[in-house]
């Protein structure tokens, strides 16, 4: 509409450095220069996948304490080093991966990469700072068991993914932080940090190749000879029937329910169906068909909404709310209305126009900041989607037939084999 | 980051603000009103917030869940929100499907409905809002604490509003609170982004300058009188976790006080966006086991306000000793003259808060509607210049002057295990 407008930049082969480091470690690099800033992210293979039963907790515990004291710097140090110049940068822990991310100005961007190297090779694991973060752990321990939302996914996990370790909380139970020792969390470092299968995004106002040439300097020299690498997921069980938990939460004026089923994976070829889907079913415009029928028709919730958490392996498909305890199960019974409506006719032609113009246009604005940017490239690494994808994306989106859908949906969803689990009085 | 912008007020009295930026082919607009919760009487509470969803619920030319879905199709992202001073609608679109947002935000200005059908699908879905905001320990102590702050000004309730008054107000309530509100000499739009402005403004004018200018609404106005003497209270509900949260009086967006406290709580509680892991409170409270968490929380506001700090009790301490080691900080803030290198910091910290904050054009467009709410967009583009401008005995004197026992309100939410 003017004369000076801004051309869509969407990152491709021809802006995106990807390079390997002298050990191993992918790095992934795309300059912008309108604000002198640099964000970072990164992954490895070091998630919860690799934790015990009895020790659930100790990949997030290890993740908590890598910044509370190095063989360089104590935990005061590294935060003041950081927040005396405004940078920031964090560590957290997922099933497969131990992930990653920080952002700083220009000129303190060699800061980030040292701290960030200090962080990931040689973490002392403090006796007094463990032992403080352990009472941390468990406060959200126990402010998670008051969380009708917490307390509802948690169950809709255990049942969903029986066996599965997908099945256990990954900031484990009381009894498990309270087991795990300084020794668990030293060993778990050493055997399972590595540059193999490590990744890192920059983004920001810096050149690629400098980028890299910066990692290289802090990071390439790290080796790790006997780095254990991520053992297979195993299957999932199939859901034989429909499960109903309820979890008693006392004192609470709202219940929480999420009810769903396995979904695909994020490198399945039907992701792109089943996600165009779910955006009819639960997101698009005020949470999509469930929004309309439990939130604008019936007045029951303030929130209702789908979701598709398709990742490494395959992730739950569900839908959640929060309601009176009161319209519980009328809620259920919409929901289910909805689900069994979805699977026999699938979706308008409209409605997934709508979907797909919607996944085409928020395209530019998820990609406007550098973190964004850093998300998606790590995205596209992690699920080999190919350094053109946001390029191709489109033509992908738009391809899907209300056919695949409906396909798609069939595949996944049976309205007569759901979990079902609330939280609440 | 490049503060260069247009402002004008159109014939009808509303304030349009513009910012090129062509980074990206996105454009966000801010509408603001300004009304909040602060414009509220007994009996009528939550009427701002409640309007605000009403805006969601059609006008004739963009019928209920029309209009969003609109603005999805597009690829828009697209919210509301109200607050105690002023209520605000966005759209952060792709350059060329702007219009859509502002021909949106044009028809909603006078002509919603405010079907009574629609009211009542809403007053439950409120209701559950508040429900799910009442399952938090924290909303029970944080509602508490601005009740027993606020006995006069209406800053008392929060802007969800009072049970009883979500179960009461009709349908002519808000509707009359719309008509009274909605008018353009009680707005400001803002739109950053892939435009050029001269274009844009013809368009606004276009749109806007036919809705016809209504009666300036006059703010309640009930200022709150001295505290006098410290008030303790506690709030019960399950769970096993102790809460509290201390209260002070802080002053209005515009009192000159204003920067010197914002760089007093970035020493004390740390600077909004970072870790806050070197502040004092963390340094004191949390490094030396009397708190799990704390934080401090001041908001930019018309009247004067809070600054809260918000604590979780170590399980091995009691509430009192938190508070103890508390007043120690503080009061080291009143006897000492902080140093020059920590007042430097600080100001470092808010410059690269800043630079994040400009990668984001909605978050630009965001910045030049909300100053206007309590000031200008002077006070948007000096903020940096008057932090460091504070001196360690500006410092020393706002800590004197706020940070006094007697004028203070202790909530503590004191948890009954899981049978309450």
């Amino acid at each position: 509409m003017t004369k000076n407008s801004a051309k869509p930049s969407l990152p491709g082969v021809e802006d995106i450095y990807r390079v390997t480091l002298s050990n191993g470690i992918t790095v992934l690099a795309r300059s912008s220069f309108n604000t002198p800033s640099i964000s970072m992210g990164g992954y490895l293979p070091a998630g919860s996948i690799f934790e015990t039963d009895e020790k659930l907790g100790l990949a997030d515990f290890v993740s908590s304490s890598l910044m509370r004291g190095t063989q360089t710097r104590t935990f005061d140090a590294i935060y003041n080093e950081l927040e005396s110049v405004g940078a920031s940068m964090g560590f957290d822990s997922g099933v497969h991966n131990l992930s990653f991310g920080g952002r700083a100005l220009v000129e303190d961007f060699p800061l980030l990469l040292q701290l960030l190297s200090e962080s990931l090779l040689a973490p002392t694991f403090p006796k007094s700072e463990v032992e403080k973060l352990r009472v941390h752990m468990l406060t959200g321990l126990a402010l998670r068991e008051q969380d009708t939302s917490d307390m509802a996914a948690m169950a809709f996990d255990r049942m969903l993914f029986e066996g599965h370790p997908y099945s256990r909380p990954a900031d484990g139970f009381v009894e498990t932080i309270q087991s795990i020792t300084r020794k668990d969390m030293q060993e778990f470092h050493q055997r399972y940090f590595g540059p193999k299968g490590m990744v890192i995004a920059i983004v920001g106002a810096i050149d690629p190749k400098k980028a890299a040439e910066a990692l290289e300097n802090v990071l390439g020299g790290w080796q790790v000879p006997g780095q254990v690498g991520a053992p297979a997921l195993p299957a999932c069980k199939p859901v034989k029937k429909t499960v109903k938990h309820h979890h008693v939460l006392a004192g609470k004026s709202q219940s929480d329910l999420v009810i769903g089923m396995i979904g695909p994976r994020r490198k399945d070829p039907e992701y792109f169906s089943a996600s165009l889907g779910n955006s009819v079913l639960g997101q698009f415009g005020m949470m999509g068909r469930i929004g309309e029928v439990v939130r604008e028709k019936s007045g029951l919730a303030y929130y209702a909404s789908s979701s598709l958490n398709a990742g490494t392996g395959p992730g739950s498909w569900e839908v959640s709310a929060g309601v009176n305890p009161a319209n519980l199960n009328k809620a259920i019974d919409l929901i289910q209305k909805e689900l069994r409506r979805f699977v026999k006719s699938g979706v308008t032609k409209e409605e997934l126009a709508d979907s797909q113009a919607n996944y085409v246009g928020r395209l530019p604005l998820s990609l406007e900041s550098n973190s964004g940017v850093a998300g998606a490239l790590l995205n596209i690494e992690r699920y080999n989607l190919g350094l053109d994808f946001y390029q191709r994306y489109e033509g992908m989106v738009r391809g899907v037939t209300r056919a695949d859908v409906l396909e798609t949906a069939r595949k996944y969803i049976d309205p007569d084999r759901l979990v079902i689990s609330t939280a609440g009085p | 980051m490049e503060n260069k912008i247009t402002q004008v007020t159109l014939k009808n009295g509303m304030k349009v603000r513009l910012k090129e930026i062509h980074t990206a082919p996105i454009i966000s607009s801010w509408m603001w009103y300004r009304v909040g919760s602060r414009d509220e009487s007994t009996g009528t509470t939550g009427v701002s917030h409640w309007t605000e969803h009403m805006q969601f619920k059609g006008t004739k030319k963009f019928p209920a869940n029309v209009l969003d879905k609109a603005i999805s199709r597009e690829g828009g992202r697209w919210n509301a929100a109200t607050s105690r001073d002023s209520t605000h609608y966005y759209e952060t679109m792709p350059a060329d499907k702007i219009d859509l947002a502002l021909r949106l935000e044009a028809d909603r200005m006078n002509h919603s409905l405010f079907n009574p059908k629609e009211v009542a699908s809403e007053r439950t879905v409120i209701i559950s809002e508040r429900e799910g905001h009442e399952n938090e320990p924290l909303f029970r102590l944080t509602e508490a604490v601005q009740q027993i702050a606020f006995r006069v000004h209406p800053y008392h309730h929060e802007v969800i509003g009072d049970m009883a008054d979500l179960h009461a107000i009709t349908r002519d309530d808000l509707y009359d609170h719309y008509r009274r509100y909605y008018i353009p000499n009680n707005a400001v739009l803002a739109l950053a982004g892939d435009f050029e402005t001269k274009t844009m403004l013809k368009r606004i004018k276009e749109l806007f300058e036919p809705i016809p200018k209504g009666e300036t609404p006059s703010r309640l106005a009930r200022p709150e009188p001295d505290q006098k003497g410290e008030v303790r209270f506690s709030v019960e509900g399950p769970g096993e976790t102790t809460f509290i949260q201390v209260a002070y009086r802080f002053p209005s967006a515009t009192h000159p006080d204003y920067f010197p406290l914002q760089v007093f709580d970035g020493l004390l509680g740390g600077v909004s966006g970072l870790s806050s892991k070197t502040s004092r409170l963390y340094r004191e409270l949390v490094d030396k086991e009397y708190a799990v968490e704390v934080s401090g929380w001041a908001e930019a506001t018309i009247d004067p306000y809070l600054y809260r700090v918000t604590m979780i009790t170590h399980p091995k301490r009691k509430p009192e000793q938190v508070i103890a080691a508390l007043d120690a900080e503080i009061k080291k803030l009143q006897d000492v003259l902080t140093s020059k290198d920590e007042l430097k910091r600080a100001v470092k910290q808010a410059r690269a808060v800043f630079v994040y904050g400009s990668e984001n054009i909605t978050n630009q467009a965001f910045w030049m509607g909300y100053v206007e709410m309590f000031s200008s967009y002077e006070w948007f583009t000096t903020y940096l210049d008057n932090l460091a401008k504070v001196t360690p005995q500006d410092i020393q004197r706002v800590a004197q002057k706020y940070f006094q026992p007697a004028s203070r309100v202790i909530g503590i939410y004191v948890p009954k295990g899981n049978e309450a």
